[in-house]
């Protein structure tokens, strides 16, 4: 059986996002949950499926508790860090399709820049317990400084520049400047980016993702259901998760240029029935700039090494050939661990994408990426 | 510095890595070998993913590798490491077919290059922990 087209995005909702919310993290993620379910028609009580963050820091009782579900009937958790939002999305769909619920909530919400940073969470984490014996005694510690060992030997490998890093972090900062949910609201040049502190050679801080708050929120329904609810579903044709090889140490993986999505673009596209040069418009998580780069080589937008030319020439830019990150991404709208990247690929479906809007996108791909390599991807069309 | 005074992430010790580190303190890195199938693993754990052994033989590596990628923290990510920027981290491929994370000394960042040969040395960081560190090949 496949799953393409079985199931829908049926509700979506996002809170203000800011850098000091002033608010908990359990309220945040009610208020975004109650904006999506609103949003799909439904209310509360129509939820039977959460599947809560995989930190755990809100639990499904939570939403039974704060929003009196009745009868949920489904939980999970799927904790791959920022691959968690499109992988839950994949774990919702099975859900739903297979009739075990009916409408699946899938919330993410966090105080990332006035409460726990998220660069201080990693070395908590069990996924990265070897880094942890192995690689923190001697300095090896987070994201940027693990994730420029990939960068560099890209680099040294295909010749990949600094500059091209700086075309993805410039193209998504001026599609958040359209946006009026977005944290950072100032023009950037490739210049600004080049003069931005280094932090672990090769990544500077303009390449490296944003620490706020907030909170999002979406409803996975059968599209049975679907048509007869709220909103224009937004149909998902294609999903896929895949997990690199040496997940927990980026050292001894065999090609340390390669992420899980390599492994999870070709199921998602599979599903689908379509190819890269179908997609409209991409939502591409952007923890860090090289990622993004990394992900378009994974999903087949371009050769492996391809990537730095790939993203040049305005071609990822909202008029170019593949707009990226409309919303102005991780880098420029705010970090919600990539839930927000699903939330802006329904609008865009649904034609509600505002001043950032891609003319006539009809099918669109958003990725999930986190812990050290996890890769999620979704095909969705309207 | 006394070791009161050291203030970096310390490794939790069990007994998969205590041989590791063991041997580290002795100035002689030593590596899993399998004793099933003869695999080299690191970074140490349990079991072989080629075989699935549990028996393991410790084998004393060459201290020879060449650099496969590196980068260069002017961002200490640790208070403990402020001291050491700008650091320095090198990822090795070692002779034995593993590769492990350190930090390099002895070269000016823009002297690194990929396949550059290099050679494990033992520093002290307290008088019960010895860190591996990078030089490249003189
Ligand atoms: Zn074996």
């Amino acid at each position: 059986m496949s799953l393409r087209d079985k199931c829908a995005v049926t509700g979506i909702g996002e809170t203000e996002y800011s850098k000091n919310s002033g608010k908990s993290v359990i309220a945040l993620q009610m208020e975004a949950s109650l904006k999506a379910i609103a949003d799909a028609g439904l209310t509360p009580n129509d939820i039977d499926g959460i599947i809560p963050y995989g930190n755990l820091e809100v639990v499904a009782e939570d939403f039974i508790t704060n929003l009196g579900i009745h009868d949920l009937r489904y939980s999970a958790v799927t904790p791959l860090g920022g691959a968690s939002s499109v992988a839950a999305v994949q774990a919702a769909m099975t859900a739903v399709a297979s009739g075990v619920a009916n409408h699946v909530l899938i919330p993410i919400g966090r105080n990332g820049s006035s409460g726990e940073r998220i660069g201080d969470r990693v070395q908590a984490m069990p996924q990265f317990r070897i880094l942890g014996e192995y690689e923190m005694p001697s300095g090896n510690i987070a994201p940027p400084q693990l994730y420029a060992h990939m960068a560099r030997r890209h680099m040294e490998l295909y010749g990949t520049k600094s500059e091209q890093l700086a075309e993805i972090a410039v193209a998504i900062r001026a599609n958040a400047l359209l946006n009026d949910n977005a944290i950072m609201n100032k023009p950037m040049t490739i210049e600004d980016h080049q003069n931005s502190r280094m932090i672990s050679d090769p990544l500077r801080l303009f390449d490296c993702c944003l620490e706020s708050d907030g909170g999002a929120a979406v409803i996975i329904s059968a599209s049975e259901r679907a048509k007869d609810m709220a909103q224009q579903p937004i149909y998902i044709m294609g999903v896929g998760e895949g997990h690199p090889d040496s997940p927990s140490i980026i050292t001894q993986r065999p090609d340390i240029t390669t992420l899980g999505t390599a492994k999870a673009a070709p199921r998602a596209f599979g599903m689908a029935g379509v190819s890269p040069k179908d997609i409209d418009v991409a939502e591409i998580y952007d923890c860090f700039t090289y990622i993004v780069m990394c992900q378009l080589e994974d999903l087949g937008f371009c050769e492996k090494g391809e990537g730095g030319d790939f993203v040049s020439n305005g071609r990822i830019a909202l008029d170019g050939e593949l707009p990226i990150n409309t919303h102005g991404g991780l880098l420029s709208q705010s970090h919600i661990v990539g839930m927000n990247h699903v939330c802006e690929l329904v609008k865009q479906l649904r034609g509600t994408g505002g001043k950032a809007q891609v003319a006539d996108a009809e099918i669109g791909l958003v990725t999930g990426y986190g812990d050290m390599g996890d890769g999620t991807v979704a095909i969705m069309r309207n | 510095m006394s070791d009161a005074a050291y203030d970096k992430p310390m490794p939790p010790l069990n007994r998969d890595s205590k041989p590791y580190w063991d041997s580290l303190q002795e100035g002689s890195m030593r590596l899993q070998s399998c004793a099933e199938c003869g695999k080299v693993r690191h970074y140490p754990r349990p079991v072989c993913d080629s075989c699935h052994s549990f028996e393991v033989e410790w084998v004393r590596a060459s201290g020879k590798g060449k650099v496969h990628s590196w980068t260069v923290s002017h961002h200490p990510f640790h208070p403990g490491f402020i001291v050491d920027l700008p650091m320095t981290l090198v990822t090795v491929d070692l002779e034995e077919g593993v590769r492990m994370c350190a930090q390099m000394h002895g070269v000016e960042p823009d002297q690194m290059s990929i396949d550059m040969p290099v050679e494990l040395g033992y520093e002290a960081a307290t008088a019960d922990l010895t860190l591996p560190v990078f030089r490249p090949v003189t």
